[in-house]
């Protein structure tokens, strides 16, 4: 037996031990993705229960190494516990933004410690974080933002506003991009981090067409940033941010998990009823269902081998705007498909059998997927420039 | 097994590249089309293709070949896909491979040592009408004699003309049955036809062809399996070709972009060709990645290869059609014409992507194997 292989019977006694069976169920709504923070309420005590196992063995962020909340896993042994958890349908012990996109780039460009002091309550889901970059004048454009900190000795006194920042009102901190040099476009803008109870931080929900809100406005009104609370260099938080934004691009397509990114035709067969030959009784949208399936599988396929070169160093470094591009728009696609096959049930807004209208919720959901971490359009201008080399204008 | 080609599988990749790329680059497919050559690829090609041991290279090694898998073979079905390369490599090293190695037995002793030694060049008898339906067969062999009588009619035979021997999928009494037919049997003729992408494809006629029982390849009634085998093997394969069509024309396309000025401009700096481009990448990318699965599973004889080598044929067939047609319609007037390259990509993306199930074939297998 390989040493793999020894790993794999481990992992699998452990969550067979571990893994209670509420959490081996499909997510259905929002409460049901466990977020953490210091005001986080459990769902009920199997979410606790499973977050705890995790972080004891350092299974919310597996190939953090272990002074940070890790477990040190390598890239094969991350893979392994994945591929194992996706076979028992595991739910993930903790979502963030902490994780997903804070993180890394702490890895990669935090001091040791600030490794020390940030990720491990990220590890143990203790800090909830926020991600500023977005200002209203400053979108797919984010380098031209305007929200300011000014030079007081020790610390920054940062102005401005921020938009779109998810989960702003529910976060404990933010990573903010803040301009700190205005006469240089990009090398004039730092990396900070501060707590969102601090003084002159206020947020205002926006109503989505999904008709939840997420999303706020956030706006800093003289706030106060001591100059420990940076990360990399000075006027150098452009890096720090491109750097992130590949993470958040590799979560949002799904390339980790491989996303929800399951058949739907099979389900969807049982409402439709079936045909003598045993195919779904609607040829049109039976065709449609399996081209979409098939792009289903061979995205998996294109998100394991993304993943593969990604964690050993062998992918171009823009290749996760790709599968940012891909992914997005196959997720949109499956979701007008879903709504397609609900047919009118899959209109209902509020009622109970549909859980709250869920799946027309869901489906408005997804059409921001092109558009959060940036837009389709700046996916295609980005590969076209950096892996396809053509002019640029 | 990480979805990469691992250190041997890029040696392998750099000594096959500029192999093909100098030996058969596309001019070797012009010469040959102007030529109107009669054998439809070129034997000292395919001499140099032995001593490199390429036909071998899915041949066990009792059997006299290299034993490498699907990964390996598809590395060189790319370079044969790019350069547009006319060879028997995807039916006789790959798809009569796989379905000898399968089967084992008199004809797998017989076959697969002349495949490696190349002098055994083997055609796929399989389908019977204009599209790809191996549920559906009709040709039948009766029990004759010490042997039986084949009688029937299959088309799309590549090398069916010239090929030493060919496996003929033929109805039995229980089941399906696969034969090993050689060239000169009686009864047997191949009627080649010059297909849009300068290759020959023959319409194969048996008519009472008898062979002696020891033909069989594996067992009576039980070809089902081996034609499995075969058409995972060939399916793939013709996948791995299609990448580097695609990717032919990818790179054939992008270099244009950023050669070509109209308004000013390289073309290449407008958005609507950048876009488009950039997709066509993102596409390519996906079906790359998908073959590579499939060989994969293939390789490891795992149960979902089946579903995979669908989802392979059929995304490798939709991303390699947007390549050639993108192609064309970028390289503006210049890509209708004959001259260019460009063309070449669209015709022989048309025939690969007919050859063994096309698109919604293959999508249509999806569904079945997903239960709706
Ligand atoms: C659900 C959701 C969650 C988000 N979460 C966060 C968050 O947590 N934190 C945060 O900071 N931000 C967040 N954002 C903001 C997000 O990053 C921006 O919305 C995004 O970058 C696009 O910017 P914009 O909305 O200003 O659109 P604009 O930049 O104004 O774009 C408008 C349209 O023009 C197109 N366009 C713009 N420039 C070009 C170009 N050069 N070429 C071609 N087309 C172009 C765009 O593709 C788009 O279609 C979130 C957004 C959404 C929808
Ligand atoms: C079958 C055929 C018959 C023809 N008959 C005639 C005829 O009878 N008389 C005659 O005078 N001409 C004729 N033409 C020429 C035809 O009008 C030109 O081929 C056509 O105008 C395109 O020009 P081009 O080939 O130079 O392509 P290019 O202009 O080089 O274009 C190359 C690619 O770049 C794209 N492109 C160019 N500029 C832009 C832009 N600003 N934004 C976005 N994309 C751009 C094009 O759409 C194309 O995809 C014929 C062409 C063909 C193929």
């Amino acid at each position: 037996m390989s040493d793999l292989d020894a790993f794999r019977a481990e992992v699998r006694a452990w969550l067979e031990a571990n893994c209670p069976p509420e959490m081996r169920e499909p997510i259905r709504e929002e409460g049901d993705v466990c977020w953490g923070g210091r005001n986080w309420v459990f769902k009920n005590d199997a979410q606790k229960q499973w977050l705890d196992a995790c972080v004891s063995k350092g299974y919310t962020v597996p190939d953090w190494p272990t002074p940070y909340g890790g477990a040190g896993l390598t890239p094969e042994q991350t893979k392994v516990l994945k591929q194992e958890m996706k076979r028992i349908n595991a739910r993930s012990p903790l979502d963030s933004f902490g994780i997903w996109m804070l993180g890394p780039a702490l890895l990669q460009f935090g001091t040791e410690e600030q490794k020390v002091h940030y990720l491990n309550p990220i590890a143990r889901g203790e800090i909830r974080w926020c991600q500023g970059y977005s200002e209203p004048g400053s979108g797919s454009d984010l380098v031209s933002l305007q929200t300011f900190g000014e030079d007081k000795g020790d610390h920054w006194v940062v102005n401005g506003s921020k938009i779109w920042t998810s989960y702003a009102d529910k976060a404990d901190w933010i990573f903010c991009l803040v301009r700190t040099d205005k006469t240089n476009k990009y090398q004039g803008i730092t990396f900070m981090l501060f707590d969102m109870a601090s003084k002159g931080v206020t947020t205002k929900p926006i109503l989505l067409i999904s008709g939840n809100s997420p999303f706020c406005e956030t706006f800093f009104d003289d706030v106060e940033v001591p100059k420990t609370q940076y990360v990399g260099e000075i006027n150098r938080g452009w890096d720090v941010a491109k750097y992130l934004l590949g993470h958040e691009r590799e979560m949002i397509s799904g390339g980790g998990a491989g996303g929800d990114m399951v058949s739907i035709g099979g389900a969807f067969a049982k409402a439709f009823g079936k045909n003598a030959a045993g195919e779904l009784d609607d040829p049109i949208l039976r065709a449609e269902m399996a081209a979409f399936d098939t792009d289903v599988f061979a995205y998996r396929a294109m998100g394991e081998r993304f993943m593969d070169m990604w964690k050993t160093g062998r992918a171009h470094p823009a290749s996760s705007n790709m599968m940012k591009y891909v992914g997005t728009e196959l997720n949109k696609r499956r979701h007008e498909l879903v709504m397609s096959g609900g047919g009118s049930e899959a209109l209902e807004w509020d009622s109970e059998e549909t859980k709250g209208g869920a799946r027309a919720r869901g489906w408005l959901r997804t059409k921001a997927n092109s558009i959060e971490g940036g837009t389709s359009e700046v996916m295609l201008n980005v590969i076209a420039k950096r892996i396809l080399d053509l002019p640029g204008a | 097994m990480p979805l990469y080609h691992n250190d041997d599988q890029a040696m392998l990749k750099d000594s096959v590249a500029p192999f093909v790329a100098e030996q058969a680059p596309v001019s070797h497919l012009r010469k040959l089309r102007d030529e109107a050559d009669a054998t439809g690829f070129s034997r000292d090609l395919w001499t140099q293709f032995t001593e490199m041991g390429l036909p071998g290279m899915l041949v066990p090694e009792a059997h006299g070949g290299l034993g490498m898998g699907h990964m390996e073979a598809g590395i060189v079905l790319e370079e044969i896909g790019r350069n547009l390369t006319p060879s028997p490599f995807l039916s006789t090293g790959v798809g009569a491979v796989a379905a000898l190695a399968k089967a084992g037995g008199t004809q797998a002793g017989r076959w697969l040592p002349a495949i490696a030694s190349g002098e055994a060049i083997v055609a796929l008898a399989i389908d019977e009408g204009a599209k790809h339906r191996p549920d559906r067969i009709a040709t039948t062999a009766t029990r004759a004699g010490n042997g039986f009588r084949l009688d029937g009619k299959k088309s799309f035979v590549l090398h069916g003309h010239v090929a030493d021997m060919s496996i003929v999928a033929a109805k039995t009494d229980g089941g399906i049955t696969l034969f090993a037919v050689p060239k000169d049997a009686k009864g047997l003729t191949a009627d080649p036809r010059r297909l849009v992408d300068s290759s020959l494809a023959s319409h194969v006629t048996l008519d009472g062809v008898e062979v002696d029982a020891d033909a069989v390849i594996g067992e009576v009634d039980a070809g089902g399996e081996i034609l499995d085998a075969l058409l995972a093997a060939t399916r793939t394969g013709a996948a791995a070709e299609m990448v580097g069509v695609g990717q032919g024309a990818m790179d054939m396309t992008v270099t244009y972009l950023k050669e070509r000025k109209q308004f000013g401009k390289l073309i290449g700096e407008f958005q609507g060709l950048q876009h488009r481009a950039a997709h066509l990448y993102g596409e390519m990318e996906v079906a790359r990645a998908t073959v590579m699965k499939a060989q994969q599973l293939l390789d490891e004889g795992s149960e979902g290869a089946k579903l995979m080598v669908s989802v392979a044929k059929a995304k490798a067939g939709r991303a390699a059609n947007l390549a050639v047609r993108e192609g064309v319609q970028m390289h503006g007037g210049i890509g209708m014409t004959d001259e260019y390259d460009i063309g070449l990509y669209m015709k022989r993306d048309r025939a690969l992507a007919e050859f063994m199930g096309d698109v919604h074939y293959h999508i249509d297998q999806v569904a079945r194997m997903n239960g709706y």
